[in-house]
């Protein structure tokens, strides 16, 4: 009898677990698992994605790149009057504009959104012990006036073409998170969407959390509250697998529905899944506002001459690199903006694969020697720069040891020195430290000005605690000029004539080498439809209510 | 007794005084604090967020500053928080540590059972088929490497014949235990193939030796037979340098089953010590590395208890000083 049981316990185990054909819950793999889920504590990927089902922000591009609200009744524009430009008072030009919150908007617990929301997060943003990481919006808003339960005036310090986008702005439920912040530094802390993150009324999109298994998963379920249509399912966990060949087995085995294209797999991977594969899912590769490039480090005597740097991106082959490596996904960048963006400009000067023209220039450069496949100067010094890169990162590793192989063949040296992500990001690109090149990837919004990485006033230093992006350098006050005029032109014409000249001066300057825009590769289960990669920094779970299982 | 004891737990502070110093100024030294890593990825920080940030995560604090206040804190009881996690760190880590524990618990006897097995099986049969066989698994599971043998049961069991998930926890919470059994299989089976072979070959030595002395050809001329004399007489013997191989392991798997965690999502020790280390979560990784450390200390004198229960003329005193 002993034998039978423990037999019957057995087989019990072997079995596979039942009730993998639900269709009302759906399991959705990604590789990274949110430090927190406060709204405006720290800046992560996973935790915009996790999010995006249970809150919705103020304003946010939609899959069309157009500005739209999610928690307002209607767009403030000067046009409608819901905007309005006036006068700081120290005398600047300003803009007060005005929002309502949804009439329909609940807390999950019932409670509706008030503007007594709004102004604690305004608090909480405020507060330098807060925690918050970026608190340049908050300083921006010189004032902010509540009018009644619903609408509220900020009232910004500057007029630039975005006045009316605050989707860094993230409304936090008063009656709840109110007494955490009673010690202000302490907040970060003890705020319930860190020690409470399962309670109701920290939510109040169209799903709601209701288990976290830190490092593994988090659940959640339809919110009653929610003010749209019902989500097509009862229960959505997002999983967490770090690995993605184990991610991918996951998915192959059912035990997730769908990977997150966001956090999910490489495009080589999933080029490779495809072509094992393709009948089983549907995939869709969304290039967008990922700009893979390399930074030049312009005060490397070398790199200092521009027309180096325009021989360096004449001998690589781009398009071949992005045909044979990505199955021509990825398509080649000439620029920093992407041709999907309104403000991109086909006029800026290119440079197409011609060894013979960076050869050329290259002479011209005074690099008109060549000792063993390598050029020199007039002084014998060699043409050797080094490349840096994320070791480890396959696509990258391997379009590098492309570009050497490239590069050697108009006699240019490139040593490969990568760093873990954490040193070179941390260290090696953040503080300057790379000698000569650095490749890596921007991730940017719709028409996003450059001030961080191109204005001289950016570039990182020890006096400005190595805040600042430009990396490469880079000073030209006539890109300087650009950024602040296109800031502040409101007239779409106007500001595409500014976005055109700002484009030509980069490509000209070229202080970085422009690869290729990245490709995210999503992969649907043919029952799952209705997710709309965006290409942009807004993930496909603001939308989740339009997800549905196929007939 | 009592003076072992004493000496042992004197010796256990000592190291972990002097390891909490190195781990901290070994983290501390690692180039890139967390706010610069944040700088790298969001263009809004300025450098008035950067000043703000450093002061309140005391970052802009000299190393030994910073060091000193923590351990005047972990003396009062008071560890910290996670940065990572934004939470206590004993409540994080104890929750890593239960599941580890788990994972631990069942691949250990699992891994023992199967080292035993074939150890003793290969020491009987010397230069014969069966020992070539033990040893070449042993070999293929200390060489595999770990990372391509979990992918592969992934991929026979869960993605080919469908027996068992490839996560090793359930998709909902509200899972049952045996679901929750179910689940852990492969992640079991893993950690125990990869540690078994190591163990195995140990047994396999130690047992070769045993067989060879006086007192086993003395038991076997008195009468006592071949299954008698292994296990009451040679593997007691045999096992006291296994013991010492299975008293390093227990701290190393308590903390290093970092592959295996990774690749079945389990979110154990290895895998919360590795993102404490590469996130720069000063509190966690300190505690996590010095947990580990007390784990082995105690394994090892867990080990010592082992040797005196194993051979008699083992005593604690003759264990700490120079018998051992």
């Amino acid at each position: 009898m002993l034998r039978l049981t423990l037999i019957a316990a057995a087989l019990a185990l072997l079995l596979p677990s039942a009730g993998a054909g639900a269709r009302d819950r759906l399991v959705i793999g990604m590789t990274q698992f949110p430090s927190t889920l406060h709204p405006s504590i720290d800046s992560m990927l996973a935790k915009s994605y996790v999010l995006g089902m249970a809150r919705r922000p103020f304003t946010v591009h939609g899959p069309d790149w157009k500005l739209r609200c999610m928690l307002c009744t209607e767009l403030p524009t000067l046009a409608n009057g819901g905007a309005v430009r006036e006068r700081t008072p120290d005398g600047r030009d300003g803009v007060a504009v005005t929002y309502e919150i949804r009439p329909d908007a609940r807390w999950g617990d019932g409670r509706p959104v008030t503007t007594a929301d709004v102004r604690f997060a305004f608090e909480v943003g405020r507060h330098p012990q807060s925690g918050v990481a970026s608190a340049e919006l908050y300083r921006r808003i010189w004032k902010l006036e509540i009018h009644d339960d619903r609408r509220f005036t900020f009232h910004v310090d500057r007029v630039t073409f975005d006045y009316n986008s605050v989707g860094d702005f993230e409304v936090l439920p008063a009656h709840l998170e109110r007494e955490a912040f009673a010690e202000p530094a302490e907040y970060r802390n003890r705020t319930r969407y860190d020690t409470d993150p399962t309670n109701p009324g920290l939510y109040f999109g169209p799903y709601r959390i209701t288990r976290v298994t830190p490092g593994a998963s988090i659940e959640l379920a339809r919110n009653p509250t929610w003010w749209g249509g019902p989500a097509a399912f009862g229960t959505v966990i997002v999983r967490i697998v770090e690995n993605t060949a184990a991610l991918e087995a996951n998915l192959r085995s059912g035990a997730i529905d769908y990977i997150a294209g966001e956090l999910g797999l490489t495009l080589d991977q999933a080029l490779a899944l495809e072509t094992r594969k393709g009948g089983e899912y549907d995939f869709v590769y969304k290039a967008g506002l990922v700009y893979e490039h390399i930074d030049l480090n312009l005060d490397n005597p070398i790199l200092g001459d521009v027309r180096v740097r325009r021989a360096l991106l004449h001998a690589v082959d781009r398009g071949t690199i992005s045909e044979r490596l990505f199955a021509g996904r990825q398509p080649v960048a000439h620029g920093a903006v992407s041709p999907l963006d309104w403000v991109h400009s086909a006029e800026a000067p290119r440079y197409p694969y011609d060894p013979r023209a960076a050869a050329a220039l290259l002479d011209e450069a005074g690099w008109d020697r060549i000792e063993d496949g390598v050029r020199i100067d007039r002084k014998g010094r060699p043409l050797r720069l080094e490349i840096g890169t994320t070791a480890g990162n396959r696509s990258r590793e391997t379009v590098q040891q492309v570009l050497q192989s490239q590069w050697r063949e108009v006699g240019i040296d490139a040593v490969i020195r990568n760093q873990p992500a954490r040193v070179f990001f941390g260290d090696t690109v953040s503080k300057r430290k790379f000698r000569a090149m650095a490749m890596f990837a921007w991730l940017s919004s719709p028409e996003s000005v450059p001030r961080s990485t191109l204005h001289s006033g950016m570039i990182p230093t020890a006096g400005n605690n190595w805040s600042g992006q430009n990396y490469t350098g880079y000073r030209n006050a006539a890109m300087d000029s650009l950024i602040d005029r296109i800031e502040v032109e409101l007239d779409r014409d106007g500001r595409r004539t500014l976005w055109a000249e700002l484009q030509a001066l980069y490509a000209r300057d070229l202080p970085a080498l422009p690869l290729y825009f990245r490709a995210t590769p999503y992969i649907f289960p043919k029952w799952l439809k209705g997710i709309v990669p965006t290409g942009h920094q807004h993930t496909t779970t603001l939308w989740i209510e339009d997800w549905r299982v196929a007939e | 007794m009592t003076r072992f004891l004493l000496v042992r737990l004197v010796q256990a502070l000592a190291v972990l005084a002097v390891m909490s110093f190195l781990v901290h100024a070994l983290i501390g030294l690692m180039p890139g604090d967390p706010i610069d890593l944040a700088i790298s990825s969001d263009p809004r920080l300025t450098s008035a967020d950067v000043v703000r940030l450093k002061a309140l995560h005391g970052l802009d604090r000299p190393l030994a500053e910073r060091y000193a206040a923590w351990a005047g804190a972990a003396l009062g009881g008071d560890f910290g928080y996670s940065r990572l996690t934004a939470r206590p760190v004993l409540e994080v880590l104890g929750e890593a540590l239960g599941r580890t524990a788990l994972l631990m618990g069942l691949a250990f006897p699992v891994s023992l059972a199967l080292a035993l097995a074939a150890g003793i099986a290969a020491a009987l049969n010397p230069n014969r088929p069966i020992d070539y066989a033990v040893n070449l698994l042993c070999f293929a599971g200390i060489s595999a490497p770990p990372f391509w043998l979990a992918l592969m049961a992934i991929l026979l069991f869960s993605v080919m014949l469908g027996w068992f998930p490839a996560s090793a926890v359930p998709a909902s919470g509200d899972a049952g235990i045996s679901e929750r059994l179910h689940h852990l299989v492969l992640p079991v089976a893993t950690l125990a193939a990869l540690s078994a072979g190591g163990v195995a070959r140990h047994v396999r030595a130690a047992m070769r030796e045993a067989l060879r002395q006086d007192h086993i050809r003395t038991a076997r001329a008195k009468g006592l037979s071949r299954i008698g004399t292994v296990y009451r007489h040679a593997l007691r013997n045999a096992m006291i340098p296994v013991v010492t191989v299975l008293a390093l392991d227990m701290g190393a798997l308590l903390s290093g089953a970092l592959v295996t965690e990774l690749m079945y999502g389990y979110p154990g020790m290895g895998k919360l010590l590795f993102d404490a280390v590469m996130g720069n979560d000063y509190n966690l990784a300190l505690v996590g590395l010095l947990f580990a450390t007390l784990m082995t200390l105690a394994a090892n004198l867990a080990a010592d208890g082992v040797y005196a229960a194993l051979d008699p003329r083992i005593g604690f005193g003759t264990v700490s000083g120079e018998a051992l």
